[in-house]
């Protein structure tokens, strides 16, 4: 058994992110995050990495495309507001397929909004977040360990897809602290032809670009990558089940809502209502196949999310609204309680199901 | 014997800039100081979004296409990737780094970031059809100020070295232009010292190059040219801004 230290969120991602090779991180002031900035401005000099402070959001994400065209592992880390400045960016790493890590730790919105938890860029995450056909692979933490887990699997993810892989946490999940255990094996990252170091002369200049102005070319660009975005979706859905087997209501939550709405499961089992709970890990691409068998068997299903109900559209989606899903929810920074997502549990079981 | 050839550091594609347009010029005097310097192998270059949004199909050393205006922190991010061995440049217009670009362009500066920066100011924004630019004169006709760029309305243009030339942190400033031999000359030797700086770990180093653009400015070539003397260099005097290490060799 691996020894284990007691540690916030944010630093167990940093910790995580030296362990997964990445010795460039760049990044601008935002709460509730901040502390994974500090962790590597601590860290990074002392073992030959670079820690910069960027001017902007935007001048962090940009030089994440620079360390990542370069073929080095990279990441940055913001809070919603900032998230929404990376966003040309986070465009442009896709146009290139440039692989990166970028860490959302998420406050309340819209607007500068406020600084408690949120689950509202869910959205934004999963819809690509700037402009154009694009996809993100989304990692959706609900534990101290798994931030640092899924920093270490993004990274390989990032590499293998070329693609930026988020961790979608909030505030709660940044903040807390837990006992983490740090060993994992690392995939080193694999060869990188296309990185642009230098031509040494040996072979034709690499350019990283995204402008591409034949529309048949660009519309095969764009043909392609779904490809790539089709077998990610066939291959690399992560999800948790519990007490699904013989679950005749669901909840569907992911992050600090689902550790809340876990407690309002067990709750409700004493009570004898058989309910359990399907957790998505990645929320791109989103994992339908659970949700597919759910809905042949379960009456219904609770989305349990801190947002006006963002991921329930994907499990409608999933369901082919099937059952009926309800939302139960907070927003503005306000967190799910286990009670008021028990009574949302009796309340669909008391009328087995309808609405 | 070859008395004048292509450098190699620029490859076979015929450019797309207009007839007149200086960035050919510009696009050669880079291309002859990486040959010159034997860097071509490990130069990395950051184009920006403007006329020469497509100079990474030109230049045969690696290239990178940036956001609009974000050529400085792209640079940062690849120079700073292996500052050993990465020769790093952005080749930015006026609009990318002055206006968009502003906040990056300072910033590199103040970190006095080991790059090289060609900055090539036309007074314009060529590509998208001759807006008025954070360079253009008072009184310069442009699609955005069709009766003149009004002061009073969108106040003035920025002397993108004489503000630099007040941080501490850039190494190198030097606005130079491209529009005589003797002035094409004086360039490169800026340019040249420009990478020189980087490859010494001397830090950031810009090289303004004051530039034409006939066809936004409504010119033939050759009027364009002395437009440059009549017009842009009296508001945009050449010379040397900032030379940190001057003296300090030889």
């Amino acid at each position: 058994m691996a020894d284990k230290v007691l540690m916030k969120g944010n630093e167990a991602i940093a910790e995580a992110a030296i362990i997964a090779g990445c010795r460039h991180y760049f990044g601008y002031p935002i709460t509730p995050q901040t502390e994974i900035a500090a962790y590597m401005a601590k860290k990074m000099p002392k073992i030959g990495g670079a820690f910069l402070q960027a001017e902007s959001e935007i001048a962090a994400i940009n030089m994440v495309y620079g360390v990542a065209a370069a073929g080095r592992r990279v990441m940055t880390s913001s809070s919603s507001p900032g998230i929404s400045l990376k966003s040309e960016g986070l465009s442009y790493m896709a146009g290139s397929d440039l692989p990166a890590l970028v860490v959302n730790v998420q406050r309340g919105g819209p607007g500068l909004g406020g600084i408690q938890p949120s689950q509202s860029d869910y959205f934004q995450a999963t819809r690509g977040s700037g402009h154009g056909d694009y996809h993100m692979i989304v990692l959706a933490p609900a534990s101290v360990q798994e931030m640092a887990e899924l920093t270490v699997k993004g990274f390989e993810l990032a590499d293998t897809y070329r693609m930026t892989s988020m961790i979608l946490a909030d505030g709660t999940m940044g903040q807390m602290m837990e006992p983490v255990s740090l060993e994992f094996d690392v995939k080193p990252a694999p060869e990188k032809p296309w990185a642009t170091v230098g031509t040494k002369l040996q072979r034709k200049h690499n350019i990283v670009n995204s402008l591409s102005l034949v529309p048949e070319e660009l519309e095969q660009l764009n043909f392609e990558r779904y490809e790539k975005y089709n077998y990610i979706k066939e291959n690399e859905a992560m999800y948790e089940e519990y007490l699904m087997d013989d679950a005749e209501y669901a909840i569907a939550a992911f992050g600090i809502a689902s550790r809340v709405a876990k407690n309002a499961v067990n709750e409700a089992r004493k009570q004898g209502i058989k309910v359990g709970m399907i957790r998505p890990i990645t929320l791109w691409p989103f994992p339908v196949a659970p949700f597919k068998k759910a809905a042949d068997k379960v009456k219904a299903i609770i989305s349990v999310e801190l947002s006006m109900g963002q991921m329930i559209e994907d499990v409608r989606l999933a369901t082919e609204c099937k059952v009926p899903v309800t939302l139960c929810n907070r927003v503005g920074g306000m967190i799910v309680s286990p009670e008021q997502v028990l009574e949302a549990i009796k309340e669909v079981a008391e009328n087995g199901g309808a609405k | 014997m070859v008395v004048f050839d292509k450098p190699h550091s620029l490859n076979e594609m015929s450019m797309h800039y207009c007839p007149g347009c200086t960035h050919g010029i510009i696009h050669r005097l880079v291309a002859e100081v990486m040959d010159e310097l034997g860097i071509e192998g490990r130069t990395i270059g950051v184009a920006p979004v403007g006329c020469s949004v497509m100079a990474y199909n030109y230049f045969n050393c690696d290239m990178i296409e940036a956001a609009h205006g974000r050529a400085p922190a792209v640079a940062t991010g690849v120079k700073r990737a292996d500052p050993e061995n990465h020769v790093v440049f952005t080749y930015q217009g006026d609009g990318d780094l002055a206006s968009i670009g502003m906040a990056e362009t300072v910033h590199a500066a103040a970190r006095n970031e080991n790059i090289t920066v060609i900055f090539v100011n036309n007074a314009i924004y060529g590509m998208t059809g001759g807006q008025m630019a954070p360079t253009s004169l008072p009184g310069q006709v442009t699609q955005t100020s069709p009766y003149g760029r009004d002061v009073n309305h969108c106040g003035y243009p920025i002397k993108v070295c004489e503000m630099l030339s007040q941080l501490d942190g850039p190494e190198y400033l030097e606005r130079v232009t491209v529009n005589s031999v003797k002035a094409v000359r004086n360039a490169k030797k800026a340019i040249k010292k420009a990478f020189q700086n980087q490859l010494d770990g001397k830090g950031f180093s810009l090289v303004e190059v004051v530039s034409s653009c006939p066809t936004n400015w409504g010119l033939t070539p050759q009027q364009a040219l002395k437009w440059i003397d009549e017009k842009m260099i009296p508001y945009y005097p050449l010379g040397v801004y900032k030379d940190r290490s001057a003296g300090e060799d030889k």
